[in-house]
């Protein structure tokens, strides 16, 4: 579905990405594991389109989006949950959520928010509030909330867990598996490597803009060069 | 009251409604962009002088009117798409430069193709004064707060209600959000000077009939609707209204009370004011982010 080929970028002079092959197949949940500064959120903003590629390609269901603005991949069903949940903060939690739809036709609209409300009954809650004062947590479910009203293909995950509780980090964990289950296809960035590698099909590992491993999710969790450098076993 | 309270009190929501207007035009782009666009004193003049313009061709007023305005929201664009756009990605203050390059053309183009004499556009419905307490209130006044009003009802109805003004303040809120979730963000740069155009030219078009037009009129209204922007907070949209009629009255009331010589002082000194004692401005409030 996604293939990712020598794919370069750069910020400025310094490059972040050093010829990059990612492939994810229709259903899989990929998940994308290294240390800081190894270029994991690089590769997905250049996946959406907010950050220019300078070499190689990214191919979507068969078309060259290399160079496509960043709507539209949206259009064609590539969101991304951005690092650090960026909601609009003044804006009320609805207007978020209908925001994250804007692609889509206006009748779809209510059955959706219906449903990201059954998923996350704590937004329901707090529907008319500014999106600003809802928890860390809560801000992060939003801006996932807001990724699947626009009926993602391929969802770009960076960071979900980052800065959350534990118990919350679960619950993200567990709403990424249920979206896996419903049949989309993930696309993983995180930090916390172990949780991700555990729930992945696949994964890759990033080392300075370069894929140092790619596996299969158990067997990376097995791979002792892994463990050492990444998961801290 | 006295009569002539009540005559500084029409001229002061008279100014008040036109900068109110101008602080609008000013928000939208600030919003947008960050770029404080020191061109809207153009749009303003354009709105005017293309009317007179337009006249000059022989079509009839409303007409001329709504083209002048239709003009202006389409040189709006023009600017953004020819002088903004390549720019992206240059810091804000090199882009407020570019607004005030693109101020001098428009004014040396107008005054090239017009001259340098004022003009003078008809009210739109006749010059009988109403006596109102003893004051004298023209039509015209009427029109520039009717019109007002209008305007900012439907820029609220516009930015509350529909998903291309929601797409708006989310692409000013986050841009990379915006970007993220679909809203073509160019798109939305190109649609806010469209509407800031539109807006200037309203303000130049309603006002022209009171206070005369020439190609020069831009500076101060421009100005002076920035003086009312960053009075009521620099972005914030009841704020730029409640901005523009403070200034307009405070004016208003400077010029008859004390003397009409300090009337435009008065906007440089309000501004001073806010800027030491309410930094965020009249409608300034603590953000209310967790992060």
């Amino acid at each position: 579905m996604l293939e990712v080929a020598g794919l370069t970028s750069h910020y400025g002079r310094i490059q972040a990405l050093q010829g990059i092959d990612v492939r994810v197949g229709e259903g899989e949940l990929v998940a994308i594991v290294g240390a800081n500064g190894a270029g994991k959120t690089t590769l997905l903003r250049t996946i959406s389109g907010v950050q220019a590629a300078s070499a190689g390609s990214v191919r979507f269901a068969g078309q060259d989006i290399t160079h496509m603005p960043p709507h539209g991949r949206v259009r064609l069903g590539i969101c991304q949950v951005p690092e650090g949940r960026q909601v609009f903060g003044p804006l009320a939690v609805e207007d978020n959520l209908k925001l994250g739809a804007f692609t889509r036709p206006g009748h779809e609209i209510e059955a959706q928010l219906a449903g990201i409300y059954r998923l996350f009954p704590g937004l329901g809650d707090k529907r008319a509030e500014p999106a600003g004062t809802l928890s860390g947590g809560q801000q992060q479910m939003l801006s996932i909330g807001r990724a699947i009203m626009a009926r993602p293909k391929l969802l770009l995950l960076d960071e979900p867990s980052m800065g959350l509780a534990p118990l919350l980090v679960e619950e993200i964990f567990r709403t990424i598996v249920a979206l896996k289950a419903e049949g989309t296809t993930i696309l993983l960035v995180e930090q916390n490597a172990h949780a991700a590698l555990a729930i992945a099909d696949r994964g890759y590992v990033l080392e300075t803009g370069r894929v140092s491993f790619e596996d299969t999710g158990a067997a990376l969790l097995g791979n002792d060069r892994v463990r050492a450098a990444y998961l801290g076993l | 009251m006295s009569s002539q309270f009540v005559q500084f009190l029409i001229a002061g929501i008279n100014a008040g409604a036109i900068y109110a207007l101008i602080a609008l035009g000013f928000a939208i782009i600030y919003n947008a962009s960050h770029v404080i666009n020191f061109a809207q004193g153009e749009f303003v003049m354009l709105g005017g002088m293309m009317t007179v313009f337009l006249l000059a061709l022989g079509m009839p007023l409303p007409i001329a009117v709504l083209l002048a305005i239709a003009a202006t929201a389409v040189a709006g664009m023009v600017l953004e798409k020819l002088a903004i756009e390549p720019a992206r990605g240059a810091s804000v203050v090199t882009l407020i430069i570019i607004t005030i390059g693109a101020s001098i053309l428009l004014r040396g183009l107008v005054q090239v193709a017009m001259g340098r004499n004022f003009h003078r556009v008809p009210p739109f419905t006749g010059d009988d004064p109403i006596p109102v307490l003893g004051a004298a209130l023209l039509p015209q006044n009427l029109w520039v707060c009717g019109v007002t009003v209008l305007a900012v009802l439907a820029l609220r109805w516009f930015f509350t209600r529909t998903m291309w003004g929601k797409a708006i303040l989310a692409t000013s809120h986050n841009r990379l959000a915006a970007e993220l979730v679909g809203i073509n963000v160019r798109l939305v740069m190109l649609v806010s000077f469209g509407l800031s155009g539109a807006l200037g030219a309203l303000a130049g078009v309603l006002i022209a009939p009171i206070t005369l037009t020439h190609a020069n009129v831009g500076i101060m209204l421009g100005l002076k609707g920035f003086c009312a922007a960053i009075l009521g907070g620099l972005g914030n949209f009841p704020g730029a209204v409640a901005g523009g009629l403070v200034l307009g009255l405070a004016e208003a009331m400077a010029a008859g009370y004390l003397s009409s010589q300090y009337k435009d002082a008065v906007a440089f000194v309000l501004i001073l004011a806010v800027l030491f004692f309410l930094p965020g401005g009249l409608m300034g409030r603590g953000s209310t982010e967790r992060v």
